[in-house]
């Protein structure tokens, strides 16, 4: 049951906050081709195939129909997980260790351009009787967060504000990043107080894209690439669906999904063992109370890490270097899929201006947003 | 497990009504991108035309047109117009609307059928709905024709064709 | 082939009804704790929760599986919800079987749930959304459009009446009878559904199994796992799934390609070489009573067009040599679409430890297979069960 699983290639389209010259068929086969090319195979050589969606972020039922056909995936084993691209990851690696499948693609896309009201979509997915009714913004949920988590840790709104500065300057080098800029602090502070204490610029603005994953076995993962990236461990936990229910400034889910990766991955230091983070940003506080989370700085400890410039491109704790979600855009549940491409192309040193060197092991971890308390990590290393 | 202990409690239709109610009506509203081949599709659409994709790997013409074949996995190759005629794959006859509700009875019934389209390949049909036909004499295999809206009423939309009926 | 072994050990089901009092999550909530009761296990003895819900659009909930992941016992632990559309009951233990085949997991809560009533002005309505949104949608179809579509070409292809399809309407809301959970036992003759009202000719109200609101649930766990829970554990021997093309209009409906192919993964997994001589006890998804006859065949139990023949002669009677939905089936128990597919796998796991009461098959059963459908005439799923 030890079987190693290996990401063969990675194809991605995008990140940009509008697609208006492809369906999300056509952009679904861009990306997948361009998965299958660089793997050397075609469709039929696959064994299994996940899609991660939602069907409201879809705008259509039984998202599972249309998910096929642009991969090559007619009359396949093909399901849906209504999920983060990292647990269909998780999912993936599982059936290749229970031996059924040998090569498996996982795909997710984002057309988040082609939902008029998010916001009313982000409510749909809150109690209809006891949130949904008070008809708040629902990036409430967020502001209710990030005020308790600010409170029991002593961050303070600058640190969050200069996350936010932090991943879109890096974003400016990721040729793939649609909102790459140069802002400053009291640009976010001064930004429209959504759900105070989160501001409209410290929510990550939405992309649209495609990424598609060939995982395989460790011998067919050998075969077909020179230098596979191999996945060293999974998690992935709910806290609470219940808002009331929940510990609000604490990032349980995170630590749940952190420790049975890390289990599996063989880490007892993530500071020390790890060497490259790409982390929820949905809301900037995110990315701090995640490396709490994640237990690679201390509880409160994640604004001393950036304050002393560990969490930069030239720090020993790199975070996000890709841009993160603020910076890349958000890809409803395919933003996993972006920051486990981030830590692929570091790894296999193809990551160009924004590489970053000596790198053998990365961390990703996604939240799938509110008013959920669900979040996914997925540990890769080179050899 | 017997019915007596088993969990679960029905509602009568009477208890539904008498409960409190909240209603909600969400305003759930995409716009989505058709992309090249769906929006080629929609604009000879509103030409009175039907327009499909070739692929020369497995020698179809395909409806709706696409821009990849799903079984050879490579991009479509051609263009190619195709009739506006066809024959009836399968067909229902119905007096309910989508939402349940019952048609009156002045409103003839809804014939949705699959119709396989001359010119593309064999079996490639679509789904569009008959009219101008006794439902009773509706028979699969029976050849039929679009019949269109106005040029003046045509939006670019499948509903363009208001119904395929026998010639 | 040499997989790790997952047995189910334990499940639980909620009556299904048209409208329930209970909220989704306590829906799913009863259903699994059930399970655990039904095993003699706690939350605490469970490692991951896997759970099946069909379209959010009924229940009013995005995200669903979220929604639904406190009553599944989804507190603090793995939690991962999966979709195949009607094929996700049958897909539930799949998935499950996933988590604990890879050695990653010793046990896993399976949790299946539909609340259809929430949806208005009826359920039927959301199923518009399940059509393209552009070449499909204007049209104003409805799921009934498809059954009634496929059903005709079903006939047409063998030459049957309605009334030779009627007789598993017949068929299987008798054996519900028998069903705590049912919807819709009765006993009903072919003359009642060649008179019920015809919503879609050739489909009429009783061929078909209404909206319902229920959830299911089972406990899943590795072979040493099971060996110290029961001493009748019943194994998920085979697997399969798979997904047709999405383009529906350009295959010919008449015959299940999808279902025969996931039969076969499955079959090939669990060593069945002759599905129709070897498998003991069937469970084909049956929403309306064609399905039965048309998924009989993809699942290579009878040979193409002769599964009518079968039940007109009382093969697939819970007496006959091929018991097919002896549960009572959609039909007959009701259509909860995830749950549904949950409880014929239940059956199966009751069937083949010989604790199905009144709807007990004679002679021992062994091995049986259920399996579920969905999408646009796209899915199958299927899992053989085996003591």
């Amino acid at each position: 049951m030890n079987r190693k699983v290996g990401i063969v290639s990675m194809g991605y389209h995008g990140f940009s906050p509008v697609t208006p010259d492809l369906s999300f068929r056509e952009l679904v086969y861009t990306a997948a081709s361009k998965a299958y090319a660089k793997a050397g195979i075609t469709p039929g050589d696959v064994d299994m195939f996940i899609c991660a969606a939602e069907d409201l972020c879809e705008g259509y039922s039984i998202s599972d129909e249309y998910c096929n056909d642009q991969l090559g995936a007619v009359l396949k084993p093909v399901h849906t997980v209504t999920g983060e691209y990292l647990q269909a990851i998780a999912n993936a690696a599982m059936i290749i260790q229970s031996g059924l499948g040998k090569i498996v693609v996982v795909e997710s896309h984002s057309k988040a351009s082609n939902i008029k009201n998010m916001d009313a979509v982000h409510s749909f997915g809150m109690d209809p009787v006891f949130n949904r009714s008070l008809r708040v913004t629902p990036h409430f949920a967020a502001g209710l967060e990030m005020s308790r988590y600010l409170t029991e840790t002593k961050t303070s709104e600058e640190h969050c504000a200069r996350i936010v500065v932090k991943n879109r300057a890096n974003a400016l080098s990721n040729p793939s990043a649609g909102h790459g800029a140069v802002l400053s602090v009291s640009d976010v502070l001064a930004s429209d107080p959504v759900a105070w204490p989160v501001s409209r610029l410290s929510i990550a603005p939405r992309s649209d894209g495609c990424i598609v994953a060939v995982l395989a076995e460790e011998s067919i993962a050998r075969s077909l690439a020179s230098d596979p990236i191999w996945i060293l461990g999974t998690g992935w936990a709910t806290e609470s669906s219940t808002l009331e229910n929940r510990a609000w400034g604490e990032p349980v889910s995170v630590d749940i999904a952190a420790q049975m990766a890390y289990k599996e991955a063989g880490i007892s230091v993530p500071s020390q063992q790890i060497d490259l983070f790409e982390v929820d940003d949905t809301y900037s506080f995110k990315e701090l109370q995640a490396l709490e989370g994640l237990r690679v700085v201390g509880r409160g400890q994640a604004m001393h890490a950036l304050d002393e410039g560990r969490l930069g491109p030239d720090g020993d704790l790199p975070t996000n270097v890709s841009g993160g979600s603020l910076g890349v855009g958000h890809l409803l549940e395919a933003t996993g899929g972006q920051k486990l491409l981030e830590l692929f192309l570091q790894l296999s040193y193809q990551a160009g201006e924004r590489q970053i060197p000596d790198v053998q092991v990365g961390l990703a971890q996604a939240w799938r947003g509110v008013p959920t308390t669900t979040s996914a990590v997925v540990i890769v290393g080179n050899e | 497990m017997s019915k007596e202990t088993l969990p679960g409690t029905p509602l009568s239709s009477e208890e539904f009504e008498k409960s409190i109610t909240i209603e909600e009506h969400p305003n759930l509203e995409y716009s989505w991108d058709d992309g090249i081949a769906i929006s080629r599709y929609l604009k000879e659409l509103k030409e009175g035309r039907i327009i499909a994709r070739t692929c020369c790997g497995c020698n179809r013409t395909m409806l709706p047109p696409r821009m990849f074949c799903e079984l050879c996995y490579r991009p479509t190759d051609e263009w190619a117009f195709v009739e506006d005629t066809g024959v009836v794959n399968t067909f229902c006859v119905t007096r309910v609307n989508w939402d349940a509700s019952r048609r009156g009875p002045d409103e003839p019934p809804l014939i949705p059928a699959v119709v396989e389209i001359d010119g593309a390949s064999k079996g490639m049909g679509i789904l569009h709905l008959l009219g101008e036909v006794d439902p009773k004499k509706v028979k699969i295999g029976m050849r039929v024709k679009a019949v269109w809206k106005p040029k003046a009423q045509r939006e670019g939309k499948i509903t363009d064709i208001k119904y395929f009926k026998p010639y | 082939m040499g997989y790790r072994k997952v047995a189910c050990v334990g499940a639980g089901i909620t009556k299904f009804v048209r409208r329930a009092k209970e909220t989704g999550r306590e829906l799913a909530w009863e259903a699994a704790k059930m399970a655990l009761d039904n095993a003699g296990m706690t939350l605490a003895d469970i490692d991951c929760v896997v759970i099946g819900s069909a379209p959010d659009a009924f229940d009013g909930v995005h995200m669903k599986g979220e929604y639904l992941a406190d009553g599944s016992g989804g507190f603090c632990k793995p939690v991962m919800r999966h979709f195949v559309g009607g094929g996700t009951g049958v897909f539930s233990p799949i998935h499950g079987w996933q988590h604990i085949a890879s050695g990653k997991f010793e046990t896993c809560l399976v949790v299946t749930e539909e609340k259809m009533s929430s949806c208005f002005p009826a359920p039927a309505g959301a199923f518009l959304t399940i059509f393209d949104h552009t070449t499909e949608q204007p049209l104003g179809p409805t799921l009934i459009w498809i059954f009634a579509l496929e059903m005709n070409r079903y006939m047409q292809r063998y030459g049957l009446t309605e009334a030779d399809i009627a007789k598993v309407s017949v068929q299987n809301k008798l054996n519900a009878i028998d069903h705590p959970a049912a919807q819709l036992g009765a006993k009903i003759t072919v003359k009642d559904v060649l008179n019920s009202e015809v919503l879609a000719w050739p489909v009429k109200r009783l061929d078909i199994s209404p909206a319902s609101d229920g959830a299911a649930a089972i406990v899943l766990t590795s072979e040493h796992k099971a060996r110290r829970i029961t001493d009748k554990p019943v194994w998920v021997s085979g697997v399969g799934w798979c997904l047709d093309t999405a383009y529906w209009a350009t295959r010919d409906l008449y015959y299940p390609q999808y279902v025969e192919k996931a039969a076969r993964m499955a079959y090939e997994m669990a060593g069945i070489r002759e599905p129709d001589k070897e498998i003991h006890i069937a469970e084909p998804y049956d929403p309306f009573d064609y399905k039965m006859l048309h998924h009989m065949e993809g699942l290579l139990l009878c040979k193409r067009g002769e599964a009518a023949r079968l039940v007109a002669d009382g093969v697939t009677a819970r007496n006959g040599r091929l018991p097919c939905c002896p549960s009572g089936g959609a039909l007959g128990v009701g259509n909860p679409i995830a749950a549904t597919g949950l409880m014929k796998i239940i059956e199966l796991f009751l069937q083949l430890r010989g604790e199905a009461g009144k709807r007990q098959v004679p002679g021992d059963p062994r091995i049986g297979v259920a399996q579920a459908w969905g999408d646009l005439m796209q899915v199958g799923t299927v899992v053989v069960m085996s003591r």
